[in-house]
């Protein structure tokens, strides 16, 4: 049985928070390129060059992309061979978010409780998710998730007969409330199928898959293009200024549902669309 | 295009009435930050029948909570914030004055009323363009509210702040006016 240790997991989350923040992932950039180059409106192509010069930037002189670090979110596959010692995964996790916060110069946005509202002054707890899966690798993905474009994603428990359709008109309704204010060019991440709680996991889920990969499920793939396609059409632009690239990708990801089911969840992600991947 | 020149705090009307929706321009001066956390405590004041924290008469808003600064720098990364989270705290400031705001995102329709009756102006800025913006901030002071950390009131010394009219005191908003231009 492989055994990975507490103060690796520590280390590789501290790293992975700062390189986040501060590189963006070369299929945003390219992006960002492409758009910057079919983009239809003046002041949305102005912005898209904006957002490639920040991008830059950032990376240049390793200071985070954007001011809303966001929360520290992460899905573990976890090889069901592979032993942690030293310590919980939990809290591996979380110190690796503590140190990467800290040391990074990384803004703390957790608030201990929703009512009180008392910043926990370190970043964590973080959202993880754990998938117990063959092997005995430990892969994390990590992803910081700014607040702007989580607000205004949506879920909707459809009916069976609202069909394709109605997830389409869904879809486009919350690109269209969102607007300005999720930070397009935006990542759609659409869950369709599950239950409540699976849906919504399977929008955020989409997320971390590389912008520009398309679905290996041929009708899947077909879907996300169509919706990439009207989407587009709405008009928002980037920033909202008007213009043809309102989101970059769109993913979705089905699940089996029930008889009597259609849940659809959007989880929109801003141009901010900061992941990255580490295997221990 | 070329960008018009915005000198803050705004000294005559006439540097706000003659905006409109959608033009650019860059903003040079000093201005003060706030955001939820802020907001909420400087209208309990008002409300307490306390002062507010600083002259808020001609000034200027930006919707921002930055992130730490390195050893050296005057300022971490600063983009602007989601406007509509302050909305219901923003009519108050500005039936006391206070003349512009930076944000990013649609303000409701008690805002642009507010702004209209008021003669303000709402300012977007690229949202999480952050790093690019954080050199446009020459200089940072705490004002009130250090406890809130991100969250405190600064004020801020910027130079060539890059940021589009949304709202003008005719109540359009250009983030409507450009959906409406690009929709198909
Ligand atoms: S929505 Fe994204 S890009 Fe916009 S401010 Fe938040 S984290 Fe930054």
């Amino acid at each position: 049985m492989k055994e990975v240790h507490y103060q690796d997991i520590v280390n590789s989350v501290a790293s992975m928070c700062q390189d986040a923040n501060y590189e963006l992932g070369e299929d945003v950039m390219n992006a960002f390129k492409n758009a910057a180059k079919q983009e239809v409106s003046f002041m949305g192509k102005e912005v898209l060059n904006q957002l490639i010069e920040n991008a830059n930037i950032a990376s240049s002189d390793r200071v985070p992309m954007c001011q809303d670090t966001g929360v520290s979110v992460f899905i573990v596959e976890l090889g069901q061979d592979c032993h942690i010692v030293g310590g919980s995964l939990y809290d591996a996790i979380n110190e690796g978010v503590r140190n990467g916060y800290e040391e990074g110069y990384l803004r703390y946005s957790i608030v201990d409780d929703p009512i009180h509202r008392k910043n926990t002054g370190d970043n964590t707890p973080s959202v993880v998710h754990i998938e117990l899966v063959p092997g005995d690798d430990l892969v994390i993905h990590m992803s910081a998730k700014g607040g702007g474009a989580e607000n205004m994603s949506r879920l909707q428990m459809l009916k069976p007969s609202d069909g394709l359709e109605g997830i389409k008109n869904f879809i486009l309704e919350t690109v269209q409330i969102a607007g300005p204010n999720a930070c397009p060019p935006l990542v759609v991440g659409v869950g369709i199928g599950g239950n409540f709680e699976i849906c919504a996991y399977l929008a955020k889920k989409s997320l971390f898959r590389p912008v520009g990969e398309r679905s290996d499920q041929q009708h899947v793939a077909k879907l996300e293009e169509e919706i990439m396609n009207d989407v587009n059409k709405l008009g928002i632009g980037p920033q909202g200024m008007g213009g043809s690239t309102t989101a970059l990708d769109v993913k979705v990801e089905l699940a089996p549902t029930h008889i009597a089911a259609l849940p659809v969840a959007v989880n929109l992600n801003c141009h901010a669309s900061r992941h990255k991947k580490a295997i221990l | 295009m070329s960008r018009i020149k915005i000198d803050v705090p705004f000294k005559n009307e006439s540097e706000i009435t003659s905006l409109n929706a959608g033009d650019q321009v860059s903003i040079w001066g000093t201005i003060y930050t706030a955001r939820d956390a802020a907001h909420k405590r400087m209208v309990e004041h008002l409300e307490a029948g306390k002062e507010l924290p600083f002259d808020i008469k001609n000034q200027v808003i930006y919707y921002v909570g930055p992130t730490p600064a390195k050893p050296g720098a005057v300022v971490g990364s600063a983009g602007p914030t989601t406007s509509t989270r302050m909305d219901k705290y923003t009519p108050t400031l500005l039936d006391l004055g206070l003349k512009g705001m930076i944000g990013k995102g649609y303000r409701n329709q008690d805002v642009v009323d507010s702004i209209k009756v008021n003669k303000a102006v709402y300012f977007g800025a690229v949202g999480g363009s952050a790093a690019l913006i954080s050199r446009a901030i020459k200089k940072v002071e705490m004002v009130a509210f250090e406890d809130l950390g991100t969250e405190a009131i600064r004020k801020i010394e910027i130079e060539d702040f890059p940021a589009v009219v949304i709202n003008d005191i005719e109540g359009n908003d250009w983030y409507k006016m450009a959906v409406e231009e690009y929709c198909k």
